[in-house]
């Protein structure tokens, strides 16, 4: 569709920065803010606090959270952010870009959800990435503690690793081994002092279902462990090949983070994991009513999904993503010829039943005969 | 024939209306614009404006902006600052009875009286809209579910209206006998006041950002669908169990701006796709006053003789039609 075309060239980019007080987020703010890249940005936060930018375009925003009357217990909205991008639209052409910074203990989704269920807000700006700031130190003690700790992780889809300095090699190990254990699909960089090229934080692309796949070329080929052994291993070893270039190959798989695996299994079942699930061409009259369902009634566990589908007899790949119960997918391109046609699913959620999902979602598979 | 002068406003227009018969536009960009001829700018912010409205008596016009500051802005260009808010993002405003103006940020209402005092309203949830009643110095409040009434000057309990949901504009019927709010989800909610009776006026594809009261106060007219909704009323129980008239219908474009004529029932209606429109009550007979634009028209505003319609665009487009 042309015209949708033409909106998405228009929608102004927002980038959400989550992670705990501490964390970092404000030095990786004010480095955004700083650094000399010929953006102008419009900054939300929830409070001007450490901010030390002298910016017309920096907004204090109370959070103010709206739940939808549409009988979604889940479709919850951040009225405060709708306000203020109505607000920054009447100063269109003074920025590039938005930032929203949410408080230490936000939740996410609401933010996420704001972009896609609010139609001013959407046809004006479109989510580009999620990025959380992990404070390497702290972040297994948040994780004890709270449930949003491990809700940003989860939703993020950048994750940088930060403070690595303050801890010895085998306590990174083990907190990396953490994360990905709960979000395995985020880009991950590890950081000091939030020191980053920005290009691998701004202009991502994340929610865009083009490029969907493009941020990762492995997360849906190489699924396949993920249910057997050493999922998270074997991911890492991808992240690192593709994307952490600058970093050494640090992690191999090892004792490490296996016993971690287990070790946080068995104690807390409720946490955060991640599947993905692989099956041939799907009959998309079976898939949509069963991806309904799920969305419908498990939606407040299924903190993100994406995927890549191959219906039958069709020519293109269908691309789906979504947050909660929010569910968008779209035609995206045609197979390549040397492009196996397969479907690929993955959840990121707590307490889902992963056998219940894996075989409902085999049973949406064309039979073979 | 209707004819146009353009304007080149060259900003989003927030509002647009007449002082002293002198067209002007309020602009995203700080600027109000002076149309008497030659068009004359004044910067009554720095960066930002965000709100206008004219004070009751017509004899200037109020703006607030994200540099803080809440401007009374004359006709004859002078800029006086009634108040300020030092790093708040000031986007609501309302104007009372005696040269009151209402303003919030987040979970803060301010009512200022024409003497220099204020006062302080503060609120659980964040503000979502004001509108002072046509009589007494009370103030509506708006915000999530519900709305409460406010006594200015005394200190009554306040009254609360209470309808679970994000309320987000709120108006008085100028006979002061129901109160209406616009809501998140695409419908507006209303209250009788008498009774605190509910009503629900639902059916709209997008939210209501405009509306207008008719005459006397016999139809509010609304945005947000593909015809501007007027909803009647008159008589005992208001728009309850009727329905409302549909005015410049169209397939291919929603409306986003209504403006009822001071003296006839009749309504200049903007669209999404910049067209303005004008639509007689009685019979739907229709006068096309401007083609199709760039942008949605983001203000309309009639003089108060009912020959001109001033009109602004969110890309800065913007134009003065003259009936006669």
């Amino acid at each position: 569709m042309p015209d949708a075309q033409d909106t998405a060239a228009n929608q102004i980019p927002v980038t959400v920065l989550t992670g705990y007080l501490g964390s970092g987020k404000t030095t990786l703010l004010n480095r955004i803010l700083t650094e000399n890249h010929g953006q102008k940005y419009a900054v939300i936060v929830n409070e001007f606090g450490e901010v030390g930018i002298d910016n017309d375009l920096l907004v204090e925003s109370d959070e103010e959270i709206f739940e939808m009357n549409n009988g979604c217990i889940c479709c919850t909205v951040r009225g405060d952010l709708i306000r203020t991008v109505q607000n920054l639209m009447k100063r269109r052409g003074a920025f590039d870009a938005i930032i929203v910074e949410t408080t230490g203990v936000a939740d996410p989704a609401p933010v996420a959800q704001t972009f896609f269920m609010d139609d001013d807000v959407r046809s004006a700006a479109r989510l580009d990435a999620v990025v959380a700031v992990v404070d390497a130190r702290h972040v297994l003690q948040r994780l004890e503690d709270t449930a949003e700790a491990e809700e940003q992780i989860a939703f993020a889809d950048v994750i940088l690793l930060n403070k690595t300095d303050l801890v010895t090699a085998e306590e990174l190990a083990t907190v990396e081994a953490r994360i990905r254990k709960i979000n395995p699909y985020a880009v991950r960089h590890k950081t000091e002092r939030c020191a980053i090229d920005l290009k691998a934080v701004l202009d991502r692309g994340a929610f865009d279902l083009d490029r969907i796949l493009s941020l990762d070329p492995h997360f849906l080929q190489h699924g396949h462990h993920e249910d057997e052994c050493g999922p998270d291993c074997d991911h890492e070893h991808h992240h690192h090949a593709h994307h952490d270039h600058s970093h050494a190959h640090d992690h191999e798989c090892g004792p490490n983070c296996d016993h971690d695996h287990h070790h946080h299994e068995d104690e807390n079942p409720h946490s955060v994991k991640s599947i993905s699930l692989r099956a041939g061409d799907l009959n998309p009259d079976l898939f949509f009513p069963w991806i309904n369902q799920v969305t419908q009634v498990q939606g407040p566990n299924i903190l993100r999904l994406k995927g890549i589908i191959a219906f039958k007899d069709d020519p293109e790949r269908y691309v789906i993503q979504g947050v909660h119960m929010i569910v968008e997918g779209d035609h995206q391109r045609d197979w390549k010829a040397d492009e196996p046609r397969e479907s690929r699913l993955v959840f990121i959620g707590r307490d889902l039943n992963w056998d219940v999902l894996k075989q409902s979602f085999q049973a949406c598979a064309v039979q073979q005969d | 024939m209707p004819t146009i002068a353009a304007v080149e406003a060259g900003s989003f227009v927030v509002k647009t209306g007449f002082l002293n018969d002198v067209p002007y536009f309020a602009l995203g960009d700080g600027r109000v614009a002076f149309v008497d001829g030659a068009q004359t700018d004044i910067q009554a912010h720095k960066s930002g404006l965000l709100a206008a409205t004219e004070l009751l008596d017509g004899s200037a016009l109020v703006t607030s902006g994200d540099d803080g500051l809440i401007q009374k802005v004359s006709g004859d260009g002078a800029v006086e600052t009634l108040s300020e808010r030092p790093r708040k993002w000031i986007d609501i405003l309302a104007c009372g009875p005696s040269g009151a103006v209402a303003f919030a940020s987040g979970r803060t209402a301010w009512v200022r009286l024409s003497n220099g005092e204020e006062k302080e309203f503060a609120q659980d949830r964040a503000v979502g809209g004001l509108s002072f009643a046509p009589k007494g110095m009370r103030l509506a409040v708006s915000h999530y579910d519900g709305s409460t009434l406010l006594w200015v000057n005394t200190s009554g309990t306040p009254q609360k209206l209470e309808w679970k949901g994000a309320h987000l504009g709120v108006c008085f019927s100028p006979d002061g006998k129901y109160l209406v709010t616009a809501m998140q989800e695409n419908a507006l909610h209303g209250w009788r006041l008498t009774d605190a009776q509910d009503m629900r006026m639902t059916g709209y594809p997008t939210k209501v950002k405009s509306w207008s009261w008719s005459v006397k106060g016999r139809y509010l007219a609304t945005s947000g669908a593909n015809a501007a909704i007027c909803w009647p009323f008159f008589g005992k129980t208001g728009p309850m169990g009727q329905n409302p008239l549909q005015l410049g219908t169209r397939g291919d474009s929603l409306v986003s701006c209504v403006a009822c004529h001071p003296k006839e029932d009749v309504l200049a209606i903007g669209y999404q796709d910049g067209m303005v429109m004008m639509c007689r009550f009685e019979d739907n007979a229709e006068v096309l006053l401007r083609r199709p634009g760039r942008s949605p028209i983001s203000a309309l505003a009639w003089d108060k003789d009912g020959l001109r319609v001033s009109f602004g665009a969110e890309d800065g487009e913007a134009g003065i039609i003259s009936l006669q």
